[in-house]
């Protein structure tokens, strides 16, 4: 790894803008919280801090600003408004973009001004003067210096100091004992010196005092022109004695206060990230490691082929315990992979936040199952998905206040998001408690669009199924939250590209919920290994809900149209063989795989079900990237490769086409 | 011998650049990413010099110099702190609590290293 400061900066920064939009979020609920106050402070210190270290001035700059707010609400003279919370959190935007590198310095100047106006209205002003002294040179100096008694204690080697006095220029040093104690009394590490000094040479007063920099405002010194005619004498002692009155333990004391309430603050963070040692790894480190465990799978894979055909028991058993390690260590790769999801969901509290103000709507976030952990990459692209279907809630789905009030709900809209695991899936429910979905207008909209036919019949769930067709927007009107182009049928494609369902229930003036089932882990999966003629396949064991038998008889039974029934429903199915034109002859006990998504489901016809597989995917070459039909490959045991069917798009092949055919017969 | 010196900070990013400037001028470094590290590593080891920042998560660096003056141990070793030039109140409390000195941030690798070169006792 290359050591950037800059670079590392540059990520700490996002965490901390990150941290720092969640406490103002925080604070924003609950705006007495000092400790909050604080933490917002010291995160906006931090930053300003930092970028002045590595050179981004105009971070530095503009973040002065805010952390001067935030100054001021701490010592209780500015009080925290929900205007300035907001002023902040724009303004904490534009540091985003400081950090980026791409900010216009007119926002940042419109910001400030926003920012000033807040601030004004949150007090009744006030200013600091900052004043600056200077000093001449001198032919020489006389000194006189006693250092603060616990000098020695704190750290100060006085020898050190003379020696420095020393490297000055020419330099008469006497020490002066009158203060020390007798020996009865004398605590050895006190300073009860005090030493005079002649320096002679052109030396500068600010080098002097540079020698006692950090002893300077507590202890005794004078620092007078050796040149006894000059007239100017006393500048510069006066300038150095005035702030000799020490200032001890006494300022201590009022620190202690607010350092218990930021410690209080603190806890959330210190638990969630335990104890113990914490390393930071690059991502793409994580997903080489991944690929190596992936290889050693199939290569631990193929040894127990050659293992159960031989004969070698000594072999075997070291096969088996290969295969045990390897399989541990996968789980624990994945272990390394997973973040919680409150990464995730923290992100939404901001943009249900900005969604609120431009709607006029009063809109309550809810969060479940936040610990609930999810491979960072699905996280990752879940992200926008769920920005659409926050935005589609909000904006068309939760009603007016007023609106909300009539039809007897409380006037604040809730958008509850949850997460849980279930089996090798995380189960992620967007829950809103507005109008619900407007089947005729959906149905309006989809007989405009041609998607069904006029006065056609069309099931619940295939009519709310409609929404997920590319185009289609039930908003009257294009607003600016949600008819940007992207429909939901983007969020569908983005799901299933993560191997994952969409499914939506709406019931009218109770609201909607959206379920998305997102596989744990996209590297490694556990298949179901099928034959279709020669060529030996994937699916997803995820999707799969049963195995039937097609008998020959069934088989012609059925013939021409493909549908089967299964507990009372009719359920299309696909030939692969006749798909993947594998000009083989069928089997005469030919399997039915029965795999779905969400509340669609179709069966498909192999030769053969082979067994569980450990599927660790490859993904397709670019050429082949665009074969709807399979998701990825995988490498088979014996060094064969095996594609991965990709189950969204069998789904969809097989139902329209089918259901049409029921639905018109 | 070469003086060790302690670095406790809470941004990764300041600790590396610390890093990089005092090892560039032959030091050995150790990190502590807040207060509570800090103390535990400068209690289990003695450095020649403690840099430490002052607005830190878990134990900030005003509790940490004064634990570390507690300890009879500690009496001696110098302790820079790093701070803003608004943080008049803050290098009064510093060194209340026992610091030696301190480094006004934005700071260059010199002037760490010069400051490091006065207080490590020559």
């Amino acid at each position: 790894m290359s050591e950037d400061p800059t670079a590392a900066f540059r990520i700490e920064a996002g965490e901390l803008l990150e941290q720092v939009e969640q406490g103002l979020l925080d604070l924003r609920d609950n705006l007495g919280d000092m400790g909050l106050v604080n933490a917002m402070f010291r995160g906006l210190h931090t930053l300003k801090g930092s970028g002045a270290m590595f050179g981004f001035d105009a971070l530095a700059g503009f973040t002065h600003h805010c952390e001067t707010a935030f100054d001021r609400v701490r010592k209780g003279d500015v009080r925290a408004t929900p205007d300035l919370v907001d002023v902040i959190l724009s303004a904490g935007d534009h540091m985003r973009a400081l950090v980026e590198g791409d900010a216009p310095e007119a926002a940042g100047q419109a910001i400030l001004a926003r920012l000033a106006a807040a601030v004004d209205a949150a007090a009744g002003g006030g200013s600091a003067p900052a004043p600056a002294p200077a000093a001449p040179t001198k032919k020489g100096w006389k000194l006189s210096f006693r250092l603060p008694v616990d000098a020695m204690a704190n750290g100060t080697n006085p020898l050190a100091l003379l020696d420095e006095l020393r490297a000055l220029g020419d330099a008469t040093i006497v020490a002066r004992t009158d203060a020390v104690p007798p020996l009865a009394d004398l605590v050895p590490n006190h300073c009860v010196i005090g030493w005079d000094c002649t320096l002679v040479g052109d030396i500068s007063h600010d080098a002097i005092e540079d020698v006692f920099l950090f002893v300077m405002d507590d202890m005794e010194i004078t620092i007078e022109p050796l040149a006894v005619e000059d007239d100017a004498s006393g500048a510069g002692a006066d300038d150095a004695a005035e702030p000799a009155a020490p200032t001890p333990a006494a300022s201590a004391a009022p620190a202690a206060p607010a350092a218990v309430t930021v410690n209080d603050q603190q806890d959330r963070r210190a638990a969630t990230r335990s104890q113990g040692e914490h390393v930071r790894v690059p991502a793409e480190r994580l997903d080489e490691l991944m690929d190596r465990v992936g290889e050693l799978v199939i290569a631990q894979s193929r040894l127990s082929q050659l293992a159960h055909h031989g004969n070698d028991l000594s072999l075997r058993s070291v096969s088996e315990e290969i295969e045990r390690l390897a399989g541990e260590m996968r789980d624990t790769m994945m272990v390394l992979r997973m973040v919680p999801v409150s990464t995730l969901f923290g992100r939404f509290r901001r943009l249900i936040l900005d969604l609120a103000n431009e709607t006029g709507k009063a809109i309550e976030l809810v969060t479940e199952g936040e610990t609930t952990e999810v491979d960072k990459t699905v996280i990752e692209r879940l992200f926008d998905p769920l920005v659409h279907i926050i935005r589609n809630s909000c904006d068309h789905g939760l009603e007016k206040a007023e609106d909300r009030l009539a039809a007897g709900k409380p006037a604040s809209g809730l958008i509850r998001l949850s997460a849980h695991q279930a089996g090798g899936e995380v189960l992620i429910t967007i829950t809103d408690d507005g109008r619900g979905i407007d089947r005729e207008r959906v149905r309006a909209k989809a007989e405009a669009n041609g998607l069904i036919q006029p006065g056609q019949v069309v099931s619940e769930d295939e009519l709310l199924g409609l929404i997920f067709h590319p185009g289609f927007s039930t908003a009257a009107q294009v607003t600016n939250l949600s008819g940007r182009g992207v429909g939901m049928d983007v969020v569908k494609r983005t799901i299933e590209s993560l191997r994952g369902s969409i499914d939506v229930k709406s019931v009218a003036g109770q609201g909607s919920t959206i379920t998305l089932r997102i596989p744990l882990t996209l590297a490694i999966i556990e298949g179901l290994l099928v034959r279709v003629g020669e060529g030996r396949y994937v699916i997803p064991l995820a999707a799969v809900e049963e195995c039937l038998e097609l008998s020959l008889e069934e088989d012609l039974r059925s013939r021409g149209r493909s549908i089967i029934t299964l507990r009372e429903r009719l359920i299309p199915f696909l030939r692969l063989r006749d798909l993947f034109v594998t000009g083989t002859k069928p089997d005469t006990y030919q399997k039915i795989v029965v795999v779905g998504t969400g509340s669609e489901r179709v069966g498909l016809v192999v030769d053969q079900i082979i067994g569980n597989h450990q599927t660790v995917i490859k993904a397709m070459s670019p050429l082949h990237r665009n074969v709807a039909a399979f998701a990825g490959a995988t490498i088979l045991g014996d060094g064969s490769v095996a594609l991965i069917l990709d189950i969204a798009q069998l789904v969809a092949l097989g139902q329209p086409r089918e259901e049409r055919r029921i639905a018109a017969a | 011998m070469t003086a060790s010196i302690l670095t406790v900070d809470d941004s990764a990013s300041l600790r590396m650049a610390i890093r990089i400037a005092l090892s560039g001028a032959g030091y050995a470094v150790t990190e502590a990413s807040d207060g509570v590290e800090g103390l535990a590593k400068a209690t289990a080891q003695r450095f020649d010099l403690i840099v430490t920042d002052l607005n830190m998560p878990n134990m900030d660096g005003l509790e940490m110099i004064r634990a570390l003056r507690q300890q009879p141990a500690q009496a001696g070793i110098p302790i820079i702190f790093l701070t803003t030039e608004s943080d008049d109140a803050m290098k009064a409390q510093a060194k209340a609590a026992g610091a030696t000195g301190w480094l006004v941030k934005p700071f260059q690798a010199e002037q760490l290293i010069r400051v490091a070169q006065k207080v490590l006792a020559r």
